[in-house]
């Protein structure tokens, strides 16, 4: 959580000092502890993971390195997406870590059919899927038919709902009518769940639970967490739709703060180890900002400019 | 034309020849297990092949989702979409997140799309629709439009062995009545164009059902002297430009012939590559024919006269001959 907050604030510093990152900066600030609950049940190579915009904790709680993250974002050839895409849109979808596109919802379904593939192969096992969406996509028909989908086949996935009270700039009460987003797991017959996202703890009880469920065989599970996005919907937005009295409400707590409060009054951790972690975070970012910097960006005339994987079907202007 | 199995039949048997050689394939769609599909394309398969035909609910979203994320995991779905109409709900799965995948990730999509496209008398706007040219569009995707039993058999089989997406389109119309001996052998790869007549006089180029039409049509030419040669694209994505203007070095004339709406679209298409790439090549002006810029009308009246025929394709072959 500490560390996907730092990597964020320095994400955010290079796209204001300018020239190094082309394209938005989208942060999840405020998040961190609803994605890395989320991602800490899961196991890269065994599990699939579909994060949406604001999952950087639960990225590295799945195992992202920091160098993915980076790479993407300064657009290092040497990076997954190789400067094809950018930002937020980054994974690799053959270990199970899906790349999201920018159409809200649309990866349920598409975590829901690699365990669908799986099932069918006979290599299921206890592994799980896990997606994530805010409340604006909840508003979608991808959502909709994802979920409805993933109920029908009873497929072992976790549906987080991170409700941070606006979709870019429309309140929840543009976005649904419902009492609350979990009220609709009810209507797709599975299983769900509403957790206080500032509270680590609870956020952690909420998705180990869902993933026993996951595991046990009883089908989709939705966790919704109710919180407040501690950002623009990206650097470029300074949020000012939000008002003033939300900013002072139990859902804009800072879950890092109440975490580390938390640990440090169980005794779990001291202050000076909470200072001392933070020196090797940044030193971890700032050693990897270093490495990327000097890494190769994209070369227009190195590049294969194929869409398609079959070679001899590329069209003529594009063939090599 | 006689014979013992119709282009529907092959379509059957390709899938059935599909899910026995391999079996990461599975088939997804909309009533095709047990009720065998609205057309009865997969009649029986779920019976012989248990397990891996499954009936979807209406979510063509999903159901393109769940065939990405399969295919990912290294399966090689066929998705059945009810009538080619109903993809436009599946449209964003397709072309954004199937379309996008290997150029973004480098990640295989063996994804097979089967659309039931094209006029039948009857159907209407929503029944009717031909959507090649919406998803030749995107870079990322092969769209297949088989004219023949043969064609329909092999290159469902090679659409499911590709490692891309493929937008298999099938005639409704050819479902029936269209029949050969047998499913043949393999003949051209997906990329190349047929020649379906030789001839002299004048080209059409075109694909899918039009392909028949413009061939009875060139057989009512032939009556006045001229041989028409007509081009079967097979493939309208690739489209096998060097096969068109080969045909149109030997006639000099061209007629594009497409039952799709006429804004854009495949006929555009060809006629753009002729006129850059050919222009030299060309004794007349070249000339395309579609269907009308209306939706698809309900009433058989209405239908003929929305979509190109034998009569307004020899119409249109007449006029380019005059030039």
């Amino acid at each position: 959580m500490r560390l996907s907050r730092f990597l964020e604030e320095k994400l955010g510093a290079l796209y204001r000092a300018g020239g190094r990152i082309v394209g938005g900066v989208y942060l999840g600030k405020g998040q961190e502890a609803f994605a890395a609950a989320m991602g800490v049940q899961l196991r890269m190579g065994q599990d699939i993971y579909g994060p949406l915009i604001r999952d950087q904790a639960g990225r590295l709680a799945f195992g992202e390195p920091v160098i993915e993250t980076l790479r993407t974002y300064l657009g290092a050839a040497t990076g997954p997406m190789k400067g094809r895409d950018g930002n937020i849109h980054r994974g690799r979808p053959r270990d199970g870590y899906m790349a999201m596109i920018s159409h809200l919802g649309s990866l349920l379904s598409v975590v829901a059919g690699a365990l669908f593939a799986r099932r069918l192969k006979g290599t299921l096992g206890d592994s799980i899927g896990a997606t994530s969406v805010g409340d604006g996509a909840t508003s979608t028909g991808a959502f909709h038919e994802g979920m409805n989908l993933a109920a029908v086949e009873k497929l072992p996935l976790i549906v987080s709902i991170a409700n941070n009270q606006y979709a870019y700039s429309t309140p929840n009460t543009r976005q649904y009518a419902c009492e609350n987003l979990v009220d609709r797991a009810k209507g797709y017959g599975v299983h769900g769940e509403h957790v206080d996202a500032t509270d680590l703890v609870s956020c952690l009880t909420a998705f180990r639970g869902a993933a026993a469920r996951a595991k046990a065989g009883e089908g989709p599970q939705i966790v919704v967490g109710t919180l407040l996005r501690l950002a623009g919907h990206g650097e470029h937005d300074d949020a000012s739709y939000i008002p003033d009295r939300k900013r002072h409400t139990h859902e804009a707590r800072d879950c890092i703060d109440v975490a580390a409060k938390f640990a440090v009054q169980q005794g779990w951790v001291t202050e000076e180890e909470l200072v001392r972690q933070m020196e090797g975070i940044r030193r971890l970012v700032d050693q990897t900002v270093a490495k990327v910097s000097k890494e190769p960006v994209p070369d227009p005339f190195k590049e294969n400019w194929q869409a398609l994987s079959t070679s001899e079907l590329v069209e003529g202007q594009n063939a090599s | 034309m006689s014979g013992s199995i119709t282009y529907l039949e092959a379509i059957r048997e390709a899938q059935y020849d599909a899910l026995r050689n391999d079996p990461a394939v599975f088939l997804y769609g909309q009533d095709i297990n047990t009720f065998g599909g609205a057309f009865k394309a997969t009649k029986n398969l779920g019976k012989e092949f248990p397990g891996r035909v499954f009936d979807s609910p209406i979510s063509e979203d999903a159901m393109v989702g769940l065939a990405i994320g399969a295919a990912i995991e290294g399966a090689r779905p066929i998705v059945e979409m009810q009538f080619a109409d109903f993809s436009s709900i599946g449209f964003n799965q397709i072309v954004n997140q199937a379309a996008t995948l290997y150029w973004r990730t480098e990640t295989h999509c063996p994804v097979t799309i089967r659309l039931p496209s094209g006029g039948t008398a009857g159907s209407g706007p929503f029944h009717s629709q031909s959507m090649e040219a919406i998803y030749a569009h995107y870079p990322g995707l092969v769209i297949v439009t088989p004219a023949t039993v043969e064609d329909a058999y092999w290159m469902l089989l090679d659409s499911v062995a590709l490692n891309d997406p493929v937008i298999y389109c099938e005639h409704k119309f050819l479902y029936y009545h269209l029949k050969s001996e047998s499913t043949g052998e393999r003949s051209l790869p997906i990329g190349k164009a047929r020649i379906a007549r030789p001839g002299r006089h004048a080209t059409v180029v075109t694909y899918s059902a039009m392909v028949h039409d413009a061939i009875r049509a060139a057989e009512e030419l032939q009556l006045d002297g001229y041989q028409i040669e007509v081009v079967d694209l097979r493939s309208v994505k690739p489209m096998d430009t060097d096969t068109i203007l080969g045909s149109v070095a030997r006639t000099g004339r061209l007629l594009a012939v497409g039952e799709a709406f006429p804004w854009g679209g495949v006929t555009a298409e060809v006629i753009s590559r002729v006129a850059s790439e050919g222009f030299h090549l060309l004794d007349a002006p070249p000339m395309r024919l579609n269907a009308k810029d209306t939706p698809i009308p309900y009433h058989p009246n209405l239908w003929k006269a929305h979509r190109p025929t034998v009569s307004s394709i020899a119409g249109a072959l007449r006029s380019l001959l005059r030039y």
